[in-house]
């Protein structure tokens, strides 16, 4: 009955008071960006096309794959959308199903609802943007830039989403850094795969039908300079930024190292569960990287077995 | 299917909008900012919410089950129990095995597990005795900007129908794979998932052509559409301050009592 769940809708009382208000009101100025920008492109088509889409994704939300062991695979969306529709239009879209989800399902908080949009409808619209942008940049051939831009982006979508995620848990002192940066990355370095295979699936059947919907390569190449901008900074920062964040020890830990408590900390933490997420590894910068290469590497091999399928199926 | 108590009569459900929502707002304020580990104003904070939950006449199993539904996300605060400073309380599970569990991370924990539960009722509270249109027009009257208070109504009104049409599209999935999750490879899974979820847009995009002809049809130019609420009365005044106020004295409590 309810919608799929990701483990990246916060819920209220684990962030800090200062992060919910400073993502409050980044969300408030980039929403207020994207209503100008799309009520200009769409005008009085805008309403009834953003509120049906987003009704879309909700249900679309809801339909899961069983991947094995009773997980399955979701859909969030954010990059989907943004392929659709553009980034703008993308932003508004998201902000509705995150909205309705925390004020009707309680899928996330309404304090920490700043945060959720600015996770999941500004960065995951970003990133999914940036990395659309450049791909459809390198890749000359339009189909095959279409199809493996989706994948690469809405891998990445889910990614950059969950380290973004995790740092601000780690900023208000909910969680230290060595533990939930590298486990909200390994995590969701599988969850990206079902929303890349998802999402593929979708872009290929959109593809079939309605080719003329998916326009994303050529319209507004020049005029959104700044998500893609945007877009680049955060994926790079994250991606990069946090692994070295969660090599170091979070503030509660730093006072314990101070303090000469950091050996006792260490042991007790080394008796029930190991330090980094990767058994064999110490250190935990290598481990995330690891896991996000790994990731990368499912996808590669994912998209020459899609190209592989498909040339027999044609032949 | 969504909206089952919404129907009811309850002190709660006829309060204006505009003040449960801005109450509930302050209340989640309220409790996240008091500080770890002041039970005594939990206790107070739970006490306001439950009185809240009785006046509404909601069946409270029903609130505690719907409560449970930000339960895995506090395996994000779960971490804190070992890394946290001294003092640790020590759990022998056999000679080899000890378990070091610090007593301040103990405590940060737990205020997390509560304030985050008590949030979640105050946010229960509000959705299960407010209709989502009378909820969006309090939203609007406290400033929410047209355009999205239109888009969420029209969202809203639409999403029971999207959720039938995805609901058919899994059924119909089901009975042709009779009824075995695990046929064929997880490519393929993933794949009919995807294009069910690209048919879903498809259908929605072209509903959004129709929907807009026809309201074109019947004279929209752009204004937006919502539903105007209640006028706000000296009554919800009193009610909304002295909520207000009974928040912050706990806050203060818990601040002082730290």
């Amino acid at each position: 009955m309810l919608p799929g769940k990701l483990f990246m809708h916060i819920p209220d009382g684990f962030l800090s008071i200062p992060v919910s208000i400073v993502l409050w009101v980044v969300s408030i100025v980039v929403i207020g960006i994207a209503l100008r920008k799309t009520s200009k492109q769409l005008g009085e088509k805008e309403i009834p096309l953003m509120g049906i889409l987003a009704a879309a994704i909700f249900a679309g939300q809801m339909l899961n794959f069983s991947v094995t062991g009773g997980t399955s695979g979701h859909l969030l969306g954010a990059a989907l959308v943004t392929i659709l529709l553009g980034p703008w239009a993308a932003i508004l879209v998201m902000t509705s199903v995150v909205s309705i989800q925390a004020l009707v399902f309680q899928d996330g908080g309404l304090i920490s609802l700043g945060s959720n949009l600015f996770n999941m409808a500004i960065v995951g619209v970003f990133v999914s943007y940036a990395i659309l942008t450049v791909v459809n940049k390198i890749i000359k051939s339009e189909k095959t830039a279409l199809f493996s831009s989706s994948v690469i982006a809405s891998w990445f979508s889910i990614f950059i989403v969950s380290l973004g995620c995790a740092v601000e848990l780690v900023l208000s002192g909910t969680s230290p850094a060595n533990i939930a940066i590298p486990a909200m990355a390994s995590i969701h370095a599988l969850i990206g795969v079902g929303e890349a295979l998802i999402t593929l699936g979708a872009i290929s059947f959109v593809y079939t039908a309605r080719k003329d919907l998916l326009k994303i390569g050529s319209a507004s190449k020049s005029t959104n300079k700044g998500i893609l901008i945007g877009g680049s900074v955060i994926t790079i920062i994250l991606a990069i930024l946090s692994p070295m964040a969660s090599s170091h020890p979070d503030g509660l830990e730093w006072v314990a190292e101070k303090q000469g408590f950091l050996s006792v900390a260490q042991d007790s933490i080394y008796n029930l569960i190991p330090d980094y997420v990767m058994p064999g590894l110490t250190n935990e910068a290598v481990a995330t990287i690891i896991a996000g290469i790994i990731g990368a590497a499912v996808v590669f091999v994912l998209i020459i077995g899609v190209a592989q399928t498909r040339k027999k199926t044609s032949s | 299917m969504i909206e089952i108590y919404q129907h009811q009569k309850s002190y709660i459900h006829l309060l204006n909008t505009r003040v449960k929502t801005l109450f509930t707002l302050v209340f989640i304020l309220c409790v996240s900012l008091s500080p770890t580990g002041t039970w005594p104003a939990y206790l107070l904070f739970l006490t306001v919410i439950l009185a809240g939950i009785i006046l509404s006449r909601l069946s409270f199993k029903l609130l505690l089950i719907r409560s449970l539904i930000s339960l895995p996300f506090v395996l994000a605060a779960f971490p804190i129990l070992f890394t946290a400073p001294e003092p640790h309380w020590q759990l022998s599970i056999n000679e080899k095995i000890k378990i070091l569990i610090s007593q301040p991370g103990f405590e940060r924990f737990i205020s997390i597990a509560i304030k985050s539960w008590m949030s979640l009722l105050a946010a229960i509270l509000l959705s299960s005795s407010t209709h989502f249109e009378e909820l969006l027009s309090a939203l609007r009257k406290l400033g929410l900007p047209k355009p999205i208070v239109s888009i969420l109504s029209l969202m809203w009104r639409y999403l029971s129908l999207m959720i039938d049409e995805g609901r058919s599209l899994a059924r119909a999935r089901d009975s042709r794979s009779a009824g075995k999750s695990n046929v064929r490879t997880i490519g393929w899974r993933a794949g009919v998932t995807g294009k069910m979820v690209g048919n879903l847009l498809l259908r929605s995009l072209e509903r959004s052509e129709r929907v807009y002809a026809a309201m074109a049809a019947r004279g929209y130019t752009g204004d937006p559409l919502y539903r105007t609420s209640k006028s706000f009365t000296k009554g919800d005044y009193w009610i909304l301050t002295c909520g207000v106020m009974l928040c912050l004295l706990i806050l203060a409590f818990a601040i002082l009592s730290q």
